[in-house]
């Protein structure tokens, strides 16, 4: 039991970093639609960095920078040039399948061992009967993943500039009049998601997946696209369909001796819960419901900020 | 004289950002080539011979042509309703089930198995299609993401029946179905995979398409629904009747295109079956500017760097992802260049202000 929780959560990591990455970006009113390809080519960036220097931090540096490089053409493009975000996200997404294909040939197969992210207990917590081992007896970059979902709620509902990141996705035009720089800020922000992006994809190669291979991330970018909707765009509940989804494949593991096949299937519960959950959310009964219980209500159910998706004009 | 000479030299910049994004991606292309210590000249060199030097490497060409063109021409559609039909992936996947069931199921003469199958392929891609359409129009479901979702249920399906129900007997593998019988192969030419057929349908789908957008009352609607579905809504138009029809189109077509891809391409049913060709046709669609007069000739470049960069890697060694870099660095940058133009007309706009 706890040895399964513990490797749920430090599975989770890279995830985690990709999808609050992510909710960031969206919460600011940008969708980041590139994230299949952003997360392919920084994960494999950290590797080869990492490798040709033995400096494992170097390749998070190098991953960082192709994350928010990615996202920083989406938001140039949308917010500068007035393109269609959707349609840059995607010739993103493709260009950086393709990229990391090419780019990442020579380094499949390549042993990680000597640029591992090292393991680090934390002294006292990690003797604490049950809750050590499950939480305290990982590396710095679970830690990391696991206070950076508590950071994000924080900083996104308890402080001002929390407020204006959520007043830029929800009403750019009210914000603007209060004197907030609605374009920075969404710059800003949805730059800051692509370097989490790029983070969570070397946590990936130097860390939970150890190594490179062309699609040694698959899927992943377009499930962190589908488990922010899934979270309603609530870094919380984000993080709740992150470890959802990391139980689901451990299940698939477990089980594929007494049921052959669920491997093949479980991969796309994801996508099946996320159309699921966008049809709750829109369900006019579950609505009325969620108004009538507003503290359930507002558990169950998360709103995509209003402005998402659209090009903002001051007049 | 001052006013048409400086027209000239808007002209010129015009047109150089018009060819520029092709420029920068043979340039990056070319770089990646060197890159890897080959010569680029004698890469892209190779990826023509690869895709049209013999006729059995034109025909291959012409056989990625087909479904490209098609998932691109039912793109068109959808994206005059003002549609991102990512779901077109799942649509194609849906038509090769559809296609493989008959092809399986019924043992009769060609003549009446390929009919039946491509109709079952059309069939279960407008299913697909009206899927997300349904989730759009009633559940008010983003096409993006529903779309997205169904992809890859219909992957997720397309490895259950593999595996599960079609698998071949004693072999538990993704390789794919046991080959379809004879019967119900896509005739093609001699030994090459080139249909006649397949050519003829695509090659109608996108007349009918351009045919459809450009002078029929039911192509202005449609626009009016992209344009702006709420004064659509307003001017009478029964704006879900569009939304779901466009999908259906676009489905069906998708569908055709899956159906040709197991019976003329693989002759069996594997997990790759769309061959990506769904998103593939998205880039097509989007480097043409949504407009279906440019669909075949984009597609028909797109399937020779496609076909030809897989070629390059038995003569060179690079690999071949090449293609896609160069075909997707060629859309980043004619969308950037699109922008840039507005983005320069904005400008000059600003520091003009409009007589009055």
């Amino acid at each position: 039991m706890e040895a399964t929780l513990a490797t749920i959560i430090a599975a989770a990591a890279p995830l985690l970093f990709v999808a609050i990455g992510e909710t960031i970006s969206e919460k600011s009113g940008v969708i980041n639609l590139s994230l299949e390809g952003s997360l392919m080519l920084s994960a494999l960036a950290a590797f080869a960095i990492a490798f040709e220097t033995g400096n494992t931090w170097l390749g998070f540096a190098a991953a960082a920078i192709v994350g928010g490089t990615f996202a920083f053409i989406v938001a140039l493009s949308s917010i500068s040039l007035w393109l269609n975000q959707v349609a840059v996200g995607f010739v993103l997404a493709s260009l950086g399948i393709a990229l990391s294909s090419f780019l990442g040939s020579g380094y499949t197969g390549k042993p990680g061992g000597p640029i591992a992210v090292p393991p680090l207990d934390v002294p006292v917590l990690s003797d604490i009967p049950f809750l050590g081992p499950v939480l305290f007896r990982h590396d710095i970059v679970v830690y990391a993943s696991l206070l950076l979902v508590v950071a994000a709620w924080a900083y996104i509902y308890r402080t001002r500039p929390g407020l204006s990141l959520q007043g830029v996705g929800e009403r750019p035009g009210a914000a603007h009049a209060r004197g907030v720089r609605v374009d920075r800020l969404r710059y800003l922000y949805t730059t800051l998601g692509g370097v989490l992006v790029g983070i969570g994809g070397a946590a990936l190669t130097l860390d939970a997946k150890l190594g490179w291979s062309f699609l040694h991330t698959r899927n992943l970018g377009w499930i962190a696209l589908a488990i922010v909707i899934f979270g309603g765009w609530h870094p919380i509940r984000v993080a709740g369909g992150v470890m959802l989804f990391g139980l689901l494949q451990w299940l698939a593991l477990d089980l594929q001796d007494v049921f052959p096949g669920l491997t093949q299937v479980l991969p796309i519960m994801p996508f099946a819960l996320m159309i699921f959950a966008l049809v709750l959310v829109n369900a006019e009964w579950l609505r009325d419901w969620a108004d009538r219980h507003p503290r359930w209500g507002g558990i169950i159910l998360g709103d995509a900020p209003s402005a998402i998706g659209r090009h903002f004009r001051a007049e | 004289m001052t006013v048409s000479s400086g027209m000239d030299a808007a002209g010129v910049r015009r047109a150089a950002i018009g060819v520029a994004p092709f420029l920068i991606a043979l340039a990056f292309a070319g770089l990646l080539v060197m890159l890897v210590g080959e010569d680029p000249l004698q890469a892209f060199e190779f990826i023509l011979q690869g895709s049209l030097g013999s006729p059995d490497k034109l025909s291959d060409t012409i056989m990625v042509w087909v479904p490209l063109t098609l998932a691109a021409a039912g793109l068109v559609v959808t994206f005059s309703a003002g549609l991102w039909n990512i779901g077109v992936e799942g649509q194609i996947v849906l038509g090769a089930i559809g296609a493989s069931l008959v092809a399986r199921s019924l043992d009769a003469p060609t003549v009446v198995v390929i009919p039946l199958a491509l109709a079952a392929g059309v069939a279960f891609g407008v299913l697909w299609a009206l899927f997300a359409g349904v989730l759009k129009t009633r559940a008010k479901v983003n096409e993006i993401f529903g779309g997205l979702g169904l992809d890859f249920v219909a992957t997720g399906l397309t490895l259950y029946l593999i595996i599960g129900p079609w698998a071949r007997p004693g072999i538990a593998s993704t390789s794919g179905t046991e080959p379809f019988p004879r019967a119900a192969w896509l005739p093609a030419l001699g030994d090459s995979r080139f249909s006649p057929l397949a050519v003829i349908l695509a090659v109608t789908a996108i007349i009918g398409v351009w045919l459809l957008l450009r002078g029929t009352r039911v192509g202005l609607k449609l626009k009016a629904v992209g344009g702006n579905a709420q004064s659509a809504r307003l001017l009478g138009i029964p704006t879900d009747r569009f939304i779901l029809g466009a999908f259906a189109v676009c489905g069906a077509l998708a569908g055709l295109a899956g159906a040709i891809q197991a019976t003329g391409f693989h002759h069996k049913l594997v997990p790759s079956i769309s061959g990506g060709y769904g998103f593939l046709g998205i880039l097509v669609v989007l480097l043409a500017g949504f407009r279906a007069a440019y669909v075949a000739p984009i597609a028909a470049f797109f399937a020779i760097v496609s076909v030809g960069s897989i070629a390059l890697t038995l003569r060179l060694d690079v690999n071949s992802a090449l293609g896609s870099v160069l075909t997707g660095v060629l859309v980043l940058f004619a969308l950037l260049a699109s922008g840039l133009r507005s983005y320069r007309g904005r400008r000059r706009a600003d520091a003009v202000p409009p007589a009055t």
